[in-house]
């Protein structure tokens, strides 16, 4: 590559991508080194466990000072130039760390089989049964049955091929559904908090089968409860109906959509399948909430108790859901599956976190304010709104919850504090009615985000680089000179901080040519910070800690599997023993055959699979409000 | 092209290095002849996990619902492999499925297949079973008459039988009740296996 550009030459950098001219401007060699540290902002690691992190080398332009810095030229999972156009290096909105996180669930979730099938689905798109098979050198009976299972559980759509109606039927795995297994635990335990342990039990049972009639979810919630109290009580089924149907109501639960019919009645065979995909010519599919009967109850009569499961029944029970399906009688619900909601239980997740971000901000009173008018607006709020519709400060004050009762000329001053406040999440849309009033979703959302940003620079980088990084977010665009003046931190360190998050991407480098030679003399170099690529790229960071923690934790398990084992089989020989009305003696004999050190190291591994479970759950935390902020972004 | 020969002019550049930072004199670092270590040591200690009754709950949620997978219809298990010779014992391993086949297979709906199938299966299979009862009354009914001494060992035969299938996914052939080799049981049990019919 030419080194210079001749003065008046035309050939000068300007088809090379903006930010890549100015690499070699960038930071020192020693401190290029990427780390592929895992971000800790709400999401945390613990430094106890050494994880393993894939060594990833930068690619660097070299330009002018090839003597000087390095140019490894290596692989990225996120290179620079993707920050730009998403679509153009990953064609179908997956990335490599959404597949392989995509992967990693199916397996723990679903086997080795249908981890494949999936796997290969995501990367390759929309194929047929044959393909599959070939491709992936799999059995056509298992291909079918994985299959099944990813539509069951609504991981993946059917629709005509694309040579028009008379072409075999393609498949396409969606792998945004597939990341959501990861939230399963978060779901359960909303559903717990506002229902109750049988709410909780439902939408358990329902995430796990995918989709499922209601006879039949009450029926084995019905059972499990019965199962968990003491002897001689069971649980009614009207009990369980009435948590359905509440569920139902709040819109957590909706029926599956219909399955448009086909020419070709096609190899998939479950009665209510999820909607089809967009065939090329025709109109966007069907989803569940255009049909209109999405969260109608059907008329069933549920009368009886939950049976109480014998130990001698388990055996049956475990051998299929769907064969324990034949034998119920039917209750005139056939064919009316539900699933759950996810973009309701979402809803839900990010009207919690504005409120108790109001509330540490704030106080208890302003975020009870803000639960109210979210409350208050449930149901009028579309998915994508950018704020919820007006509500007058009469009706907020009628709405308020009894044991918050402030008189109204509080709630006006508090209503006007919430207005004044830099974070922006309530606003002021007109005066009648003693003042209209409305939370900023979008903003909102993207303050929310952007506080984890600030927050995981603060954690890798320390809080003057969380200082820059900050002062860029607000000021937009600021020469190295002025970044040291503003941020209050002498030449030296800044330039070393700016560098160092330059080397991470977080920051970036626009250059604003004085000529039109672009001559590095003769240019502006403005350091600029754009949230919305830097979520992508924390997003992404975030799917590689997800799916680097269940690597870990799977090698942990399978580093001390004989010693799991052998633990498992002497908890069987205690149960049994304990059943058969043992001695003590014997108990404690059959203890002792785990030696004291293997207690130590099995203590030791339970205690890092906990740590990694714990943390997957937090990471996933990071991810919803990052991939709330970019969804809202982009439907505009 | 000019400047990129070596010798007259070696190392000028078109702008101010300076600028870059690089006084005059300055010492650069040293350049790194390999790729950067696989485990870095961390710069800043993460911040701790968060801790409480939700989390915990949470936690606990997940370990149960990845062990309650296994037993669900949708996981999907490969066939056994298939060992290089048939064995006499593969005629009593029912414990792994054959051919990944859970008994449900797409494309017939269980409406359809109920009234002409069960029927006919339901027959074989209550015959199996009454053999199957059969031979386990006589297995039992000849191991009470050995004697209390057995009672501990029967106690411990039934938890083994248990370990047998586990070790099913060790790919031994010689596990399995009816082929119980005697070895751990000292004696009693080859007498119980001599009688036992097939």
């Amino acid at each position: 590559m030419t080194e210079e550009p001749m003065r008046g030459n035309r050939r000068s950098f300007r088809h090379l991508p903006q930010n890549s001219t100015n690499s070699d401007v960038g930071p020192p060699a020693y401190q290029r080194g990427w780390s592929a540290n895992i971000p800790s902002c709400n999401a945390q690691l613990f430094g106890k466990i050494n994880l393993p992190v894939s060594a990833e080398i930068r690619c660097v332009v070299a330009l002018a000072i090839t003597c000087v810095w390095d140019s490894e030229v290596v692989l990225r999972g996120f290179s620079r130039n993707s920050f730009h156009d998403l679509k153009g290096c990953f064609a179908k909105h997956m990335t490599a760390q959404e597949v392989r996180l995509c992967g990693l669930l199916l397996q723990e979730h679903f086997g080795e089989v249908v981890e494949r099938i999936g796997t290969h689905l995501l990367r390759g798109g929309a194929q047929n049964l044959r393909t599959i098979a070939n491709e992936t050198n799999t059995p056509l009976d298992l291909v079918k049955k994985s299959l099944c299972v990813l539509v069951q559980h609504g991981a993946c759509e059917f629709g005509s091929g694309r040579r028009g109606p008379g072409s075999p039927v393609e498949y396409r795995a969606s792998c945004e559904r597939v990341l959501r297994v990861l939230r399963y635990p978060r779901y359960i335990y909303t559903a717990k908090t506002l229902y109750g342990d049988t709410g909780e039990l439902i939408v358990e049972e329902v995430l796990q089968r995918g989709h499922m009639t209601m006879s039949n979810t009450v029926k084995t919630v019905a059972d499990r409860l019965t199962h968990n109290m003491e002897e001689g009580r069971s649980m009614e089924y009207s009990e369980v109906v009435s948590a359905f149907s509440k569920l139902v109501e709040t819109h957590f639960l909706q029926r599956c959509p219909p399955v448009a019919e086909m020419g070709t009645a096609a190899t998939s065979t479950t009665p209510a399948t999820p909607s089809t995909p967009a065939a090329p010519a025709s109109t966007s599919p069907p989803t569940a909430e255009s049909n209109p009967d999405c969260y109608k109850l059907p008329h069933v009569t549920l009368i009886g108790r939950g049976k109480r499961r014998r130990s001698s029944d388990d055996s049956e029970e475990q051998r299929g859901g769907k064969k324990a399906k034949m034998d119920s009688e039917s209750c005139g619900d056939e064919g009316i599956y539900w699933l759950v909601n996810f973009e309701r239980f979402h809803q839900h997740f990010r009207d919690q976190a504005i409120i108790s971000a109001v509330a540490s901000k704030l106080d208890q009173t302003s975020s009870e304010i803000v639960r109210t008018m979210l409350r208050m607006s449930e149901v009028t709020t579309t998915q994508t709104a950018a704020y919820t519709q007006p509500l007058s400060a009469n009706e907020i004050f009628r709405s308020l919850p009894p044991n918050y009762s402030i008189s109204r000329p509080i709630l006006d001053q508090y209503l006007s504090l919430l207005v004044d406040d830099p974070m922006e999440f309530v606003g002021k849309s007109g005066d009648s009615g003693g003042g209209m009033y409305v939370v900023n979703l979008q903003r909102a959302l993207a303050n929310l985000a952007r506080a984890t940003l600030e927050s995981v620079v603060q954690e890798r980088f320390g809080s003057r680089s969380a200082r820059i990084f900050r002062l860029l977010l607000r000021k937009r665009h600021l020469e190295q000179k002025q970044v040291e003046d503003f941020a209050m931190i002498p030449a030296k360190e800044a330039k070393d901080m700016l560098y160092t998050l330059l080397s991470e991407n977080l920051v970036q480098l626009q250059e604003i040519p004085k000529t039109p030679d672009h001559a590095p003399s003769r240019t502006f170099y403005l350091y600029t910070v754009n949230q919305l690529p830097t979520a992508r790229l924390l997003l992404q960071h975030c799917y590689k800690t997800v799916a680097n923690l269940i690597e870990r934790r799977l090698f942990e398990t399978k580093e001390n599997k004989r010693l799991l084992e052998k633990s498992q089989r002497i908890e069987a020989i205690l149960a049994s023993l304990q059943a058969s009305g043992a001695e003590p003696e014997q108990l404690t004999e059959v203890e002792e055959m785990i030696t004291a050190p293997e207690r130590q190291q099995l203590e030791a591994l339970r205690h890092h699979i906990n740590k990694l479970d714990s943390t997957e759950n937090q990471v996933d935390e990071t991810v919803f409000l990052l991939e709330s902020y970019i969804f809202s972004t982009k439907t505009k | 092209m000019a400047g990129r020969g070596r010798g007259r002019g070696r190392g000028q550049m078109t702008f101010n290095l300076e600028d870059l930072g690089i006084g005059r004199g300055d010492s650069l670092p040293p350049t790194t002849f390999k790729p950067s270590p696989l485990f870095p040591p961390m710069p800043v200690q993460p911040v701790p996990l968060q801790t409480g009754e939700e989390v915990e709950y949470m936690l606990a949620l997940k370990q149960e619902l990845r062990a309650a997978n296994k037993t669900l219809p949708f996981y999907i298990r490969r066939a056994a492999p298939k060992r290089d010779v048939d064995r006499y014992s593969d005629k009593y391993q029912s414990g792994e499925p054959k051919d990944s086949a859970i008994e449900w297979s797409p494309g017939h709906p269980p409406q359809v297949k109920q009234p002409k199938k069960p029927p006919v299966g339901k027959e074989e299979i209550l015959t199996k079973l009454e053999t199957l009862e059969k031979n386990e009354e006589t297995v039992n009914s000849e191991e009470e008459e050995d004697g209390e001494k057995k009672k501990a060992n029967e106690e411990e035969e039934q938890p083994e039988e248990e370990d047998y299938e586990e070790d099913f996914e060790e790919d031994t052939d010689y596990i399995m009740s009816y082929f119980d080799n005697g070895e751990e049981f000292g004696g009693d049990s080859d007498d119980n296996m001599d009688e036992a019919t097939y």
